[in-house]
């Protein structure tokens, strides 16, 4: 008979570590979905996927069972992809001048002709992810979860561990950080 | 030429919502996970013991330290004798002296 997850996660609390593993099987799916937000390299994914688990093991005491295992494991998903952010925080500076051609012809024809740029071009989404990686870890996290997973604020809050203000104040930078580096973009690109 | 930066932030997002990303695991991902945890338990409970026994050490300088300096300001005790050596010898034959003393009638 299988076992319920909080019965797996008794007998993992009483020393037996392979009922961890049911447990990994089934969440790392939405772990994995999770890190790829924030890191480009599988490589990198992996090391945060491996980390976030390592965490849940280490941390599983503190879970108190009042909230789904899943949100408690999102939480130390999120923040484990926040630490991540800013260990890796080097790439930051880079120039858009490096910009590919398609990623050209894109920023092109939104110029020319806006309607004709269509958001679910590989250009769009590559030229994303480069403004993404130039924001700071704490504007990425916020524009990610706030605008592109489209959470709302007390959630993000509960993620992140931030309160609500603060998550709000820090939405705004993020905004403002954003538009400034497509400011950025724009000069290098057009002045 | 002019760039609606706005409506520019608006289709990246839009782009970014529009590709939201795969979830595929690699093979065996969490057997890989469980074999990690098997090693860094072992390494966790030294870690305990060698953290406390740094502890230990540190305490046992600091110790040191306080009863070397402890010795070392503290005003010596006057005494009348000024010859170590002479104190050395009166200490040490102190026992014999009081025997001495106590046999005589």
């Amino acid at each position: 008979m299988e076992r319920t997850e909080s019965q797996l996660i008794a007998a993992v609390l009483k020393g037996d570590r392979a009922s961890f593993e049911p447990l990994v099987r089934k969440y790392s799916p939405r772990v994995f979905a999770t890190a790829r937000r924030y890191a480009r390299r599988e490589s990198e994914v992996e090391d945060i996927a491996q980390e976030a688990w390592l965490k849940a093991f280490e941390k599983l005491k503190s879970f108190r069972g009042d909230a789904p295992f899943e949100h408690w494991l999102m939480r130390l998903t999120v923040r484990t992809c926040y630490d991540f952010l800013r260990g890796h925080q080097r790439n930051r500076e880079l120039p858009f001048s490096d910009l590919t051609e398609p990623e050209n012809d894109w920023l092109e024809r939104f110029v020319t002709q806006p309607e004709t740029a269509s958001e679910n071009a590989e250009a769009a989404r590559l030229l994303i992810g480069r403004l993404l990686d130039r924001l700071s870890p704490s504007a990425r996290l916020v524009i990610t979860l706030l605008e592109i997973e489209d959470r709302p604020v007390k959630e993000i809050a509960r993620l992140t561990g931030w309160s609500v203000p603060l998550v709000k104040v820090r939405a705004f930078r993020a905004r403002a950080e954003m538009r400034k580096i497509l400011l950025k973009m724009a000069k290098d690109k057009y002045l | 030429m002019r760039m609606n930066l706005a409506e520019l932030q608006r289709k990246l997002i839009a782009a970014a919502r529009a590709s939201a990303p795969g979830d595929r695991v690699p093979f065996a991902f969490e057997k890989r996970v469980t074999a990690l945890l098997a090693t860094r338990v072992a390494p966790q409970n030294l870690d305990l013991w060698v953290r406390g026994l740094w502890r230990a050490a540190v305490s046992c300088v600091v110790v040191a330290l306080l009863c070397g300096a402890w010795a070392v300001f503290t005003p010596a005790a006057t005494t009348n004798s000024t010859d170590l050596s002479q104190d050395f010898e009166n200490t040490l034959l102190a026992s014999v002296d009081q025997g001495d003393q106590n046999q005589t009638p």
